[in-house]
């Protein structure tokens, strides 16, 4: 006895093939407005901010009236931020895989490591701020100094840094550890002059992608109260400072339409940044990406 | 045939019941073709894999292909339900005419072909779900939907494949629970429930063990009675004991397609006799 | 050949003077300690946010009852005859943007992961997948300026009653934001389904729109929720967009074209307002940032068993 009804399955396959491609262009339109809605985004903003963009944007600092406001201050302070940033969180998120990577052993201490790590990737950056403004610029005493907003940056990007750093690390062939170890090398030679060399690819594209997160992240920076209107380079760790993130921001809530073009030409020297750390980051991916 | 009930009494298992597809006798006549290829061709790119096949292979046989690794069986019969056009760069020329209709004319959808033509693969590939939902799978997507109908189709396709004894009461386990023998088995079932007119084997025992080995063999050789069977097999030895006409590939080419027995008892080339006994391959 | 000899003892020598180095058995001793005190930042850093959240939302409790708080659905901390704090309209703002960002982002994010992975030719994803990283770099606060400049003013021209700041601004820009890591997630929770199931399904005539949502869909379920989980505890954390587009009118209805306030937003406001240090203001903010990070804990604790779940299924 047969179940399926021959002609009855013929005349519903047409049907089932004409709805898998309305679904298929469905999909398909779906995809392309994501793809719009980041071409909007960009277009708006170049097209309202570029023509702001001329030398005197980079010279100026921050002012009163839109036309003579510049991000001087804010570039200066966000490459000092990352002055402090980068070290403190490439060390410390490095030194933190090699440990959870190359030491440590399974017992409950590790195991609480790797739970913290993973919960504080997912704690929102304004709570950071909150962190940030209790012990380092009030508990501490370091002020809203450039010092205090790269350290909380740091512990910002923390997670990111150390997961990427254990991924490379993860991808050294166990192989290249053995032929240390069996030329006598101590465990600690073996990390520093074969994994960590090994891994370095890896290790930098993780971290230049978080770096680059941290550039473009303003609330930890609005919480700790960072502030906007500085008329002055930072002459020191200890100097208050304003960054680029937070430069726009101010532009941005000003009521004057004409800061919004300000606010744009701000964007889009962050956005040439991010791409530029962006480009070197994938280079270097690219470049060592198959070793092995 | 006598079976243990499962309350304990034997009962008379008449072979309609045990075989529900029935058994029919062996056709006198002539019998016709289900597929033949003709000059057919395949690249993967630039790569001639399939050059100028021409087979023609019969209703309620088991035709077996064999050949060394890479010589283009699999691709060939990937070829005959359009599979192998899951691969981007393939380009194919020639006609392959399923029931007197070339299966790459631009009205005769794949998925109407692959209703009529089966395929269990070389390894198990069962669903994530369970074992009914996967034999449910192609009834419920060609529209079957009464409860009543799929539990019946579930059976008589479990029962076709000679798992149903096996899994009668567990249906609902994840079919990621049964051996791999079984989960074989099991696609053949799914296979069977959309009711094809030919089945594709693509070396269906070759990630089995001997014994789940034996009892797909045992199961072709009870389809056959139902269905065309062309299989695939690294195994020469299943070749002879299963198949009725046997293809040799090699290097993309057909070297010689008899009937089985000839193949391995006289065959007329010389390439074919060095493969099956065993010089090459 | 004498010479030869000699040099190798000279190397001999060298290798055992080296391991013999106190320095060298210093170090050997010193890395492990100082890798396990870098790793411990970590865990100073949670316990510092534990107990600064704790500390000063203990605080709060002091100035203003629990019940309030909790319960209340007024939400007026400048008024400066009668504040009132009552949380439940902070987190009705987040709720709306949350609410509106996922009805965006999920139905979207679906889509373009399943056309991803089921549909795209090789070439297409090579072009697509660089795309969304990009998307997914794009800092905050610019889409912010985005929703305030561009998708406000727009949506006004459909929603005349829309005003400057709203819910419905910022809750699409979120959903924008949080778009690419909902695709990536779902796209690799798609991929990690055996290209072998997605064949059996083909081999018994499924168009690839039925191997999509009744095998492969069903195969990656707890992958997609868990990236949706994650994604929502995202959009509850965000903070620039709803600062800017959002206004900081907390009410507690279900209006979505009027001013509103979220959690984030409210630290933000006053911190850079000028609430000084140990007023209930100041002390509210902790509060608050206790609440966000209790919900966005929730979140990532059940994404994370959803995704522990999923990675023991194949």
């Amino acid at each position: 006895m047969k179940y399926m009804d021959e002609t009855a399955v013929l005349k519903q396959i047409k049907s089932r093939i004409r709805k898998n491609n309305i679904w298929k262009s469905v999909f398909f339109i779906a995809t392309i407005l994501a793809l719009l809605a980041l071409a909007m985004l960009i277009g708006r903003i170049i097209s309202q901010g570029a023509s702001f963009i001329d030398w005197d944007f980079f010279t100026n600092f921050s002012s009163r009236f839109p036309e003579k406001a510049g991000i001087k201050a804010a570039l200066v302070g966000s490459i000092y931020l990352m002055l402090v940033v980068a070290p403190t969180s490439v060390i410390l998120g490095v030194a933190t895989a090699v440990y959870l990577e190359e030491y440590a052993k399974k017992n409950r201490f590790n195991d609480f490591i790797r739970a913290n790590i993973s919960n504080l990737a997912g704690v929102p950056s304004v709570v950071f701020g909150l962190l940030g403004l209790t012990i380092f610029v009030r508990m501490l005493g370091l002020g809203k100094s450039i010092l205090a907003a790269g350290l909380t940056m740091s512990l910002l990007i923390l997670p990111v840094i150390i997961v990427a750093a254990q991924e490379a690390i993860r991808t050294v062939p166990k192989e290249q550890r053995e032929a240390s170890y069996a030329m006598g090398a101590t465990k600690w030679q073996t990390v520093f002059c074969v994994v960590l060399p090994a891994a370095l690819p890896g290790i930098l594209t993780g971290s230049i992608l978080a770096l680059s997160r941290a550039i473009g992240e303003t609330a930890p920076l609005a919480v700790m109260g960072i502030p906007v209107i500085i008329h002055f380079l930072p002459d020191g760790l200890l100097s208050e400072f304003t960054a680029l993130p937070m430069q726009i921001y101010d532009w941005a809530k000003r009521p004057q339409e004409a800061f919004q073009s300000v606010a744009a030409a701000g964007i889009i020297v962050l956005m040439i940044i991010l791409v530029l750390m962006n480009s070197v980051a994938v280079m270097i991916r690219n470049k060592f990406q198959k070793r092995y | 045939m006598v079976q243990t009930m499962s309350n304990g009494e034997l009962k008379i298992v008449t072979v309609a019941e045990r075989n529900p597809y029935g058994l029919k006798e062996p056709r006198a006549k002539k019998k016709t073709s289900v597929f033949s290829a003709r000059n057919f061709q395949l690249w993967y790119g630039e790569h001639h894999v399939l050059k100028d096949i021409q087979l023609d292979v019969k209703e309620n046989e088991v035709t077996a292909i064999i050949g060394p690794s890479g010589c283009g069986k699999s691709t060939f019969i990937k070829s005959l339900n359009r599979m192998v056009e899951l691969v981007p760069s393939v380009k194919t020329n020639g006609e392959i005419i399923y029931r007197g209709r070339n299966i790459f004319d631009a009205d005769f959808a794949v998925e109407e072909l692959r209703t009529k033509v089966g395929m269990v693969f070389q390894k198990p590939n069962p669903f994530p779900k369970s074992i009914y939902d996967n034999v449910a799978y192609g009834p419920r997507i060609h529209g079957i939907k009464n409860k009543k109908l799929l539990d019946e189709i579930v059976e008589k396709s479990l029962r076709g494949a000679a798992i149903w004894d096996e899994v009668k009461d567990r249906l609902n386990d994840h079919a990621y629970r049964l051996s791999g023998g079984q989960q074989q088995r099991l696609c053949i079932a799914r296979c069977l429930a959309i009711e094809p007119d030919v089945i594709l084997m693509d070396e269906p025992t070759s990630a089995l063990d001997p014994i789940s080995t034996l009892k797909v063999e045992e199961l072709i050789l009870e389809l056959k009675k139902q269905f065309s069977i062309i299989i695939v097999t690294h195994n020469m030895q299943q070749a002879a004991r299963i198949s009725e006409k046997t293809a040799f590939f090699l290097n993309g080419e057909v070297v010689e397609f008899d009937r089985t027995d000839k193949i391995f008892s006289t065959p007329r080339d010389k390439r074919t006799e060095d493969y099956i006994s065993g010089r090459f391959g | 050949m004498a010479q030869d000899i000699g040099r190798v003892h000279v190397i001999r020598h060298l290798i055992e003077k080296s391991r013999d180095r106190k320095i060298k058995k210093m170090i050997e001793k010193m890395m492990p300690i100082l890798l396990v005190l870098a790793a411990s930042v970590c865990i100073a850093t949670t316990f510092g946010i534990l107990f600064t959240l704790v500390f000063e939302t203990f605080e709060f409790f002091q100035r203003v009852s629990i019940i309030e708080y909790f319960f209340g659905t007024e939400w007026y901390p400048f008024s400066s005859g009668n504040p009132s704090f009552g949380v439940l309209p902070l987190i009705m703002g987040t709720l709306k943007v949350t609410i509106i960002a996922m009805i965006v982002a999920v139905p979207f994010g679906l889509a373009v992961a399943i056309y991803l992975s089921e549909y795209a030719s090789g070439r297409t994803r090579k072009f697509i997948k660089p795309v969304l990283e990009i998307l997914a770099g794009v800092p905050t606060i610019v889409y912010g300026f985005f929703a305030l400049t561009f998708v406000t003013p727009i949506l006004q021209i459909f929603i005349p009653s829309l005003k400057l700041f709203n819910a419905i601004s910022p809750g699409i820009v979120v959903g924008m934001m949080i778009l690419p890591s909902i695709i990536s997630l779902s796209e690799d929770a798609m991929n990690a389904v055996p290209n072998a199931i997605r064949e059996g399904a083909l081999a018994l005539g499924a168009t690839k729109l039925e191997v999509a949502l009744k095998v492969v869909l069903p195969a990656a379920f707890s992958g997609i929720i868990a990236s949706i989980v994650l994604a929502i505890s995202r959009a509850i954390g965000e903070t620039m967009i709803v600062t800017l587009a959002g206004g900081a009118m907390p009410s507690f209805d279900f209006s979505v074209t009027g001013s509103i306030q979220t959690m984030t937003a409210y630290i933000v406001q006053v911190s850079s307002g000028d609430a000084g240090y140990g007023t209930v203001i100041y002390y509210s903010m902790y509060a608050v940032g206790f609440t966000l990070f209790i919900f966005t804990l929730l979140m990532n604790f059940i994404a994370h068993k959803i995704s522990k779940r999923f990675r023991e299924e194949y």
